[in-house]
């Protein structure tokens, strides 16, 4: 690991001057990822800028019905906030089927949505990596792609994004809030994430140095009935092999609102708005539940190694839709933060 | 000599937790790279990425200036070792490491870069430059591969008893499937590390094996030093599971390294080189064909195996063992085939041979049963031995039927209805299963050493090693029973090279060895009754290992298993796991339960989780961590539940079998057959991975159930 310097401001402003114009200074929220890629030498920093401590943690009711949680905010705090229970039952149940407790202990609301995917070759320096080492090429479209991307990859790569969290916050329209130098910006989760097309270097569209503030989520009724499940090769302590964050409000036996959102099939989590258009008013039923995942899993292109993501994930989003509708009768507990193994 | 009948004051039996626990607790237990040799250097690893080439140049002059290095050891510049020095199976080219530009394998070890820290070391190791030539490689193994050859016959011949052609056309019914399994990895929690240094002419390691007494003798050979010059000691070990039993990479460099840098070096491998540099269960291939009559019993069994090896050192994945042993049949016969591939060599991990061999025998007893429409459980009690099947010889305590009866009784296995996909919870498909087997057992020669103190304590030195097992507990309670006095009067040494000949930690044999030596020793201390103290009397078992007559000698198991299988996502959870043991007298039974729960659960983890892959370009790991490694976290493992049935060995002088490695073995079969009756259909290749269980296209609101 490369020597670097490490700086504590307590004022965003401070951070953003010492991470201003460069690209050898990152921020240092929990560390999870950040220090593993550091000791990988994945990445070489020459400054940390601690963001712990600058006022950006806590979780506060906004005016419209929804939330706004700040950009340090640890993992734990989010999932096991009353109010993040209450309204967004599948933010919690998500981030509390990522990792483990004392992993979601240290890390934050920023860190998680800018982890870096979990394909092996981007972890191995002595690889090559279109995304570590751009140009290099991408070994796992040859090589091991078991738990890669499905859809929108491009042949420069083929990695998934890792988060949980992400996911559900895609499923209700979460926006992100950020500051530069030039002033504050906002940026809906639906944009934050680029495709890899031939720059899968490039993640996110934050502008350079932009630090991350808060996230904030819009209120929506049918948020309040939603799921997140997770399918991954272990009951706990592994990322998701296809995950579906769905909410549903069904009225006199039709959709009213649906949203779904998919995790482990894309560079960024999948927001199924295809599904959703099908859905619309729509009797409530499992033909239509599965109609419905078909149409989106339609733009599908598997790997020669990942065919069953399509078929698992047209199971979950079906499977996921049919609990949704259960519990509408009372059947299932709407607000089970449990994580959902079984 | 005479054997010597067995005292027993009481120690023997009873359940006492580990005597270094408190130790291991509060951090106080010092493992091998806790320990401050001073003066130390540290040496890391540099390894080749490509699997098969040579090391065209490597640029060690630019790094040699970098801050805190010590210097670079490659195959220009390292000692010469001994071609002639290998392991259990003969010569072993993964020992010599830095000998020559040749590059058998990806990950092989191409130089080591030593400095003043750990972190220095490392920093110059990732600015190495190095060369490469790269060579066509193959690491595809399959069963039919041009290069398969029989493997070497070092467990015994392959069997050939009867006609088996004409018993199978005789058969009312037939099984032929090929089973696969993974390569696997012992995936012990302490990365292996070594510390070297010499001494007064003799060569000290503080290193973290399976058998100090062992790696010493093999270290002696590959460095041509007499054995007397070199010591190894290894006090605490974080877990082994086979990884530990062989010589090991790490102290190979840290060995040569301390001998050209004259001071004390430690080399530690990081999570991924223990992936990639230390041996792993090779992948197999196996063929089951078994004929059966319409009662149950057995005409034929033909089990044949292949498995991936590598042509720089020989080794057996003894596969087809449970088939010479377990059921009796007219007609056996075993075939055992090795693909030589550019891989490095395969070696002994958790239950070697018996693990994937016992998946394939025993799913393909399920599936007779399947097709006679039995009990699986009495298919196999319809075919007990009355003496070895192949060899003919006769069983030293064989209780097997005894665990199958105890098992289904504590099952209630009577309620099963043995068709397939009938329960349902909501989507869960919900089935159960089992497996029997067994493990060969019995002691190897071992030497002990006992002092009668002035104190009226006793001083018990044996090169035993306690890898976490609970060995020093268990060797305490035999020693104060062979010497008829109370525990807290014994003083155990062990987990050195210097107290002598003493079997390893490995083959489920190492208290069985061990405890004999101690007892003999303890005998003779009796029988001299010494007048005046300290007196010293050590033994050797050698003698009285090769008088012991020959026998089948195997510790029985029989595992029963529920699972729930949700056919929407091909998730699996085990909900019960229950094993049954013949496994001789119990010395501890805290501790061997421990070991039995712990055999079952990486039985759960072979079955569910454990798949070490390979990029099919380059050859490499492309799992080598636990992120990607996955064994059996918390929330997979169900209350297990470990009974043991009366047992012991008559020739053994404590009746001891051997317990570590029969709780893994029988359990990916149990599981497999269990899935098999949740879902109705038959998973033959591990592990079960949920691509492989899911159903397409159904979901609860879908699911038919037959
Ligand atoms: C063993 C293991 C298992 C895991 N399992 C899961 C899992 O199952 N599911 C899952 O979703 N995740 C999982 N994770 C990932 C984990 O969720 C992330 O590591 C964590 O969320 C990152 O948060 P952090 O605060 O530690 O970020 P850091 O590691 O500190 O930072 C990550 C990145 O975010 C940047 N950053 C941090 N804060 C800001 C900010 N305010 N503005 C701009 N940039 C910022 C950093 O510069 C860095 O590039 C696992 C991680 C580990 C180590
Ligand atoms: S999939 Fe992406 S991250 Fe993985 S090797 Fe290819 S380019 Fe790198």
């Amino acid at each position: 690991m490369k020597e670097f310097a490490y700086l504590r401001p307590t004022r965003i402003h401070d951070a953003l001057t010492a991470a201003a114009g460069r690209d050898d200074v990152r921020y240092l929220a929990g560390g999870t990822n950040l220090v593993d890629l550091m000791k990988d030498e994945v990445y070489r920093p020459a400054v940390l800028v601690d963001v712990r401590h600058l006022p950006l943690d806590g979780v506060r009711d906004a005016p419209d019905g929804g939330l706004v949680i700040g950009a340090t905010t640890t993992n734990s705090d989010v999932a096991a906030h009353p109010h993040v229970r209450l309204r967004y039952p599948a933010l919690s149940q998500a981030i509390l089927a990522g990792a483990s407790g004392q992993l979601r202990n240290m890390a934050t609301v920023a860190g998680n949505l800018l982890q870096r995917t979990r394909c092996g070759y981007f972890a191995d320096p002595s690889q090559p990596c279109n995304k570590r080492a751009p140009g290099s090429g991408c070994p796992a479209i040859a090589g091991e792609h078991h738990n890669h991307a499905i859809l929108d990859w491009s042949e420069h790569c083929a990695a998934t994004h890792a988060s949980d969290m992400a996911v559900a916050l895609a499923a209700f329209d979460a926006v992100v809030h950020y500051e530069t130098l030039d002033g504050p910006g906002i940026v809906t989760l639906a944009d934050l994430y680029l495709p890899p097309g031939t720059t899968p270097d490039r993640e996110t569209t934050l502008p350079a140095g932009a630090l991350i503030t808060a996230v904030a989520l819009p209120g929506a009724a049918a948020s309040r009935r939603s799921r997140y499940r997770k399918v991954r090769e272990r009951a706990s302590y592994a990322f998701a092999t296809v995950s579906a964050a769905a909410s549903l409000d069904v009225r006199d036996g039709r959709v009213h609102d649906v949203r779904i959102a998919l995790g482990g099939v894309a560079a960024r989590p999948w927001r199924a708005r295809h599904a959703e258009a099908v859905l619309a008013q729509q009797a409530a039923t499992t033909e239509h539940f599965r109609a419905a995942a078909r149409a989106e899993l339609e733009a599908a292109r598997p790997l020669r190694g990942n065919a069953y993501k399509v078929a698992l994930a047209e199971n979950l989003i079906t499977a996921v839709l049919d609990d949704l509708a259960a519990s509408h009768d009372g059947s299932a507990a709407p607000y089970d933060t449990q994580e959902g193994s079984r | 000599m005479k054997i010597p009948a067995p005292q027993h004051s009481g120690a023997v039996g009873v359940a006492r937790p580990r005597l270094e626990a408190p130790d291991k607790v509060a951090g106080k237990a010092r493992y091998a790279a806790d320990a401050a040799v001073p003066g130390s250097a540290f040496g890391y690893v540099v390894t080749a990425p490509v699997a098969r080439g040579r090391v065209r140049h490597i640029d060690s002059e630019a790094v040699r200036g970098m801050p805190g290095v010590v210097g670079v050891l490659d195959h220009r510049n390292a000692p010469r070792l001994n071609p002639e020095a290998g392991n259990f199976f003969g010569p072993d080219g993964s020992l010599r490491l830095l000998q020559d530009d040749a590059i058998p394998y990806a990950g092989r070890p191409v130089a080591l870069v030593v400095a003043e820290t750990f972190e220095q070391a490392r920093t110059a190791a990732a600015a190495l430059r190095i060369d490469y030539a790269t060579a066509t490689h193959d690491t595809g193994f399959a069963a039919d591969h041009p290069s398969a050859r029989p493997a070497s016959t070092a467990f015994g011949p392959d069997a050939e008893i009867g006609d088996v052609e004409a018993e199978l056309a005789a058969s009312a019914v037939i099984v032929d499937e090929r089973y696969r399994t993974p390569e696997q990895h012992g995936a012990a929690m302490e990365p292996h590390s070594a510390t070297a240094w010499w001494e007064d002419g003799r060569l000290q390691v503080l290193d973290c094996n399976q058998g100090p007494f062992t790696m010493a003798m093999t270290l002696a050979v590959l460095l041509r030093l007499d054995p007397a010059q070199v010591r190894i000691r290894a006090e605490h070990v974080g877990g082994g599971f086979g990884s530990k039993s062989m010589l090991g990479p790490h102290l190979v460099l840290a060995a040569m390294a301390t001998t050209v840098l004259d001071r004390p070096v430690r080399v530690t491998l990081t999570r991924a080189q223990v992936f990639q540099t230390v041996a792993m269960r090779p992948a197999t291939e196996q063929r089951l064909r078994i004929g059966a009559d319409t009662d149950g019993r057995l005409r034929a069994l033909h089990h044949e195996a292949a498995f991936a090896g590598s042509p720089i050192a020989e080794y057996v994945e003894n596969c087809p063992e449970p088939s010479k042993v377990l059921y009796a049949a007219p007609a056996i016969r075993t075939r055992l085939t090795t693909v030589p591939l550019d891989i490095l060599p395969p070696y002994s991990v958790r239950g070697p041979g018996l693990t994937p061999g016992s998946f394939a025998l025993e799913s393909a007893m399920d599936e007779v049963a399947e097709r006679l429409g039995m009990d699986p459980v009495d298919v196999r009690l319809r075919n007990e031995p009355a003496a070895g099947p192949v060899t003919g010889l006769p069983f030293r305590g064989r209780n097997l039927a005894a665990c199958l009866h105890e098992g289904a009784r504590r099952f209630a296995w009577h309620t099963r209805d043995h068709r397939p996909r009938r329960r349902r919870e909501g989507g869960l498909l919900i089935g159960t299963g089992m497996a029997a087997t067994c493990f060969s057992t019995g002691a190897l020669p071992s030497s002990a050493t006992i002092t009668a103190e002035t104190d009226g304590t006793y001083t018990v030195a044996i090169g035993a090693s306690d890898i976490g097992t609970g060995a020093r507990t268990a060797l305490t309670a035999i020693a104060a029973d062979a010497l008829d006095v109370g525990p807290e009067r014994i003083r155990l040494r062990i987990a050195d090279s210097d107290l002598g000949l003493a079997w390893a930690a490995g083959g489920s044999r190492g208290t069985t060895s061990w405890a004999w030596a101690i007892t003999m020793a303890a005998a003779e201390l009796r029988a001299a009754a010494p007048a005046t103290r300290p007196f010293t009397v050590s033994a050797d078992t050698s003698e009285a290992f090769a008088a012991l007559p020959y026998a089948e000698r195997h510790a029985y198991s029989a595992v029963f298993t529920q699972v729930a299988v949700d056919p929407a996502t091909g998730e699996i959870r085990v909900r019960r796991l229950l094993g049954v043991f013949a496994v001789g007298r119990i010395v501890n039974p805290l501790l061997a339960r421990s070991q039995a729960v712990g055999g079952l659960i990486t039985g759960l983890s072979t079955a569910l989780h454990e798949d070490g892959t390979r990029d099919r370009v380059t050859g490499r790991n492309a799992n080598p961590d636990f992120a990607g490694y996955h064994i059996a976290a918390h929330a997979d493992v169900p209350g297990i539940e470990a009974h043991f049935v009366p047992d012991h060995d008559p020739d053994d002088p404590s009746g001891i079998k051997g317990i570590g490695e029969i709780g893994t073995v029988g359990t990916a079969a149990a599981i497999a057959n269990a899935v098999w009756h949740a879902t109705g259909t038959r998973q033959r290749t591990l592990p079960l991975r949920l691509d492989r269980v899911l159903e397409p296209g159904r979901t609860e609101g879908d699911l038919p159930v037959r």
